[in-house]
């Protein structure tokens, strides 16, 4: 379907100009990452983290899914310390 | 017809194949780094649900650890034991009450810059069993600032009706999600998640019943669905301890419901053991196609679920976290309490029993403890 | 009707992946390299330390050095925490030493989180985060390892359940040399 490979633009692109150091592919350069790991301090804190504690966000999901007639794109990634 | 989604990369051709590649490069580059799995956790809740006729309560237990640093094992265990005398309940039916159990399984795998996850899900309840799996990988790129995230669930639902045998039916779901978060500064994020979600088979309800030119007839819903749901975010931290965030989703999907929710949040410690938070949630929705309180004319599908009427919700809640026990670098153990009040206006939804539009107010309550090790 | 998810089919598999792993290879030619630590001496720096006093790395020549730099903030510096006292404790007598870097905002947590980690060894402050930006840390933790004349000789970037024992074979060649 269109919108599948519309989904795909999205990350490839990213893909696409994070290679930007690569003479061989002449694409625009983006800048170096301007925070780095030592500098997450405040991400790292349990209130800058995306989604809640696993069994209450589940909960609260479920009610409101059950009640409304709109779904999905809850789900949470990334943030956080970035270590390892 | 049928809404059949391809797998990620079927069809993929000419251009879009080598961007696909550059993409593979890059995570091929990601380096000696790695990515940390998610912490060792066990948490027991106690839930509750009180609105419109409708109870439900139950506790639910989940268990985290992590293998050899390189897997995270979890499962848990969800009851909802639901008391119903809702308006549709009490108004064709009687009050009855079920119990709901749910289980999952799953399994991260963190490889270098990646984290796969492999999920299993069944949902049991007399009437109703639902069986999902999902997949789901994520990738730091971009020094750890961008996290790009995608994600597949596949289900199968088996369909009963109490007191009627001879019913049987099922339906079969698909959710493709994409979601990348991008640290914007030290202090700030982002993300943008976006979900499609496509449903085949019987996707009603074998008790309800629709209103045709006042009188009532069983609800005649289409057998598909999609769906698709984009969602942005935004927390950012305040500085000395406190920290804001908002996100606003916008729904749409072929059954002509559009919907709306803003959501905001504030969190702020207090001392050293309390975490204090409120949020504030406005939602806005309007009515599915073959919606209607009252048919007045004769169409293939017609519903008065008042899940897909045109309605507006309008709820505010708060949490309380209290850290009992901190051992840095070896466990931590929380005690938290939230509440939140929700409130329901339908547009077009009456209430029968005094032919007013409808409206309620709801209830949650969930008590937990957690421990992080 | 079959309303299933099809799979892909076979040689267009193979193709994506031929050209993924081709393009993988070209990437990781001119890829770019964050070699910012190969070999050399170590940058020197001083830092003030928890106790007070100010500690220079160049000082330190002669022995073998473990640069360690952590955070409070950071779960895996807390994790291998307890596995470096213990090699500092193992190997202190035969002439190494080791050096917490902290990165903390406030030197208040910093002190506060070495005291509840047990942490024996020196605690240096780098809340500007100066030493950090001098040895262009792309991970936290990043754990170093300086032989006797100064030379940077090992990076570990991260922290995973076994590193400890890498840590223990360096640290023990580098004695001997």
């Amino acid at each position: 379907m269109n919108a599948m490979r519309r989904l795909l633009l999205v990350p490839t692109l990213a893909g696409a100009a994070l290679l930007a150091g690569c003479s061989s592919f002449s694409l625009p350069s983006l800048p170096e990452p301007w925070v780095k790991p030592y500098e997450r301090e405040r991400l790292a804190d349990p209130i800058m983290r995306q989604g809640g504690d696993p069994l209450a966000a589940r909960h609260r999901e479920h009610v409101l899914v059950v009640r409304e007639g709109s779904r999905g794109a809850n789900a949470a990634q990334g943030g956080g310390c970035g270590c390892n | 017809m049928a809404a059949t989604e391809s797998p990620l990369f079927a069809g993929v051709t000419g251009p879009w194949r080598r961007i696909a590649g550059l993409f593979g490069s890059l995570l091929a580059m990601g380096g000696a780094k790695a990515i940390e799995l998610p912490e060792n956790r066990a948490e027991a809740l106690y839930h509750l649900y009180k609105g419109g006729g409708v109870t439900a309560d139950g506790p639910a237990l989940l268990v985290r650890k992590s293998l050899a640093d390189k897997v995270s094992l979890y499962g848990s265990y969800y009851v909802d034991a639901v008391s119903n005398a809702s308006i549709d309940v009490v108004t064709t039916a009687s009050p009855f009450k079920e119990t709901r159990k749910s289980y999952d399984l799953g399994v991260d795998y963190a490889y270098r810059d990646s984290m796969m996850s492999l999920g299993v899900y069944r949902s049991k309840e007399p009437d109703y069993q639902a069986d999902s799996f999902s997949i789901d990988v994520a990738q730091e790129v971009y020094g750890n600032m961008t996290t790009i995230a995608l994600g597949f669930t596949r289900g199968v639902d088996k369909v009963f009706k109490a007191g009627e045998p001879s019913f049987a039916d099922g339906a079969k779901h698909w959710q493709y999600r994409l979601g990348v978060t991008q640290v914007l500064t030290p202090r700030m994020l982002a993300s943008a998640n976006l979900e499609v979600v496509s449903d085949d088979g019987y996707l009603g309800n074998p008790y309800r019943v629709a209103r045709v030119f006042g009188a009532t007839v069983p609800e005649r819903h289409p057998r598909t669905r999609t769906s698709r749901a984009v969602k942005f975010k935004v927390i950012g931290d305040l500085g000395d301890r406190n920290a804001a965030r908002a996100e606003y989703r916008y729904f749409w999907d072929t059954w002509d419901i559009k919907a709306h929710t803003l959501e905001a949040g504030y969190s702020r410690y207090v001392g050293t053991d309390w975490l204090a938070d409120g949020f504030v949630r406005f939602y806005k929705q309007s009515a599915a196609l073959f919606y209607a309180d009252n048919a007045t004319s004769e169409t293939l599908y017609v519903s008065r679920n008042r899940q897909l009427s045109a309605f507006r919700s309008f709820g505010l809640g708060g949490k309380l976290s209290y850290t009992a026990r901190r051992v840095p670098g070896q466990y931590e153990l929380k005690i938290v309490g939230s509440v939140e009040r929700i409130r329901f206006n339908y547009s077009n939804f009456t209430d029968v029993r005094n032919g007013q539009a409808y409206d309620f107010d709801a209830n949650l309550l969930q008590l937990y403890v957690t421990a992080t090790f | 009707m079959n309303c299933g998810s099809t799979p892909l089919p076979s040689p267009a598999r193979r193709r994506l992946l031929g050209s993924a792993l081709a393009l993988s290879a070209g990437a990781a030619v001119c890829g770019t390299s964050r070699a910012a630590l190969g070999s050399g001496p170590a940058p020197d720096f001083t830092l003030r330390t928890t106790a007070g006093t100010n500690l220079r790395l160049q000082e330190q020549r002669g022995q073998v050095v473990m640069v360690n730099f952590w955070a409070t903030w950071c779960g895996p510096c807390k994790i291998e925490m307890p596995h470096l006292v213990r090699l500092y404790a193992k190997y202190r007598a035969s002439g190494f030493q080791l050096l917490g870097v902290n990165v903390d905002d406030d030197p208040r947590n910093a002190v506060a989180g070495a005291a509840k980690l047990g942490i024996t060894f020196p605690v240096l402050l780098d809340a500007d985060k100066r030493v950090a930006k001098l040895y262009d840390l792309s991970t936290m933790p990043t754990t170093l390892l300086i032989d006797r004349d100064g030379t940077l000789r090992h990076v570990h970037r991260g922290y995973r359940e076994g590193y400890e024992i890498t840590y223990d074979q360096q640290v023990r060649e580098l004695l001997k040399a």
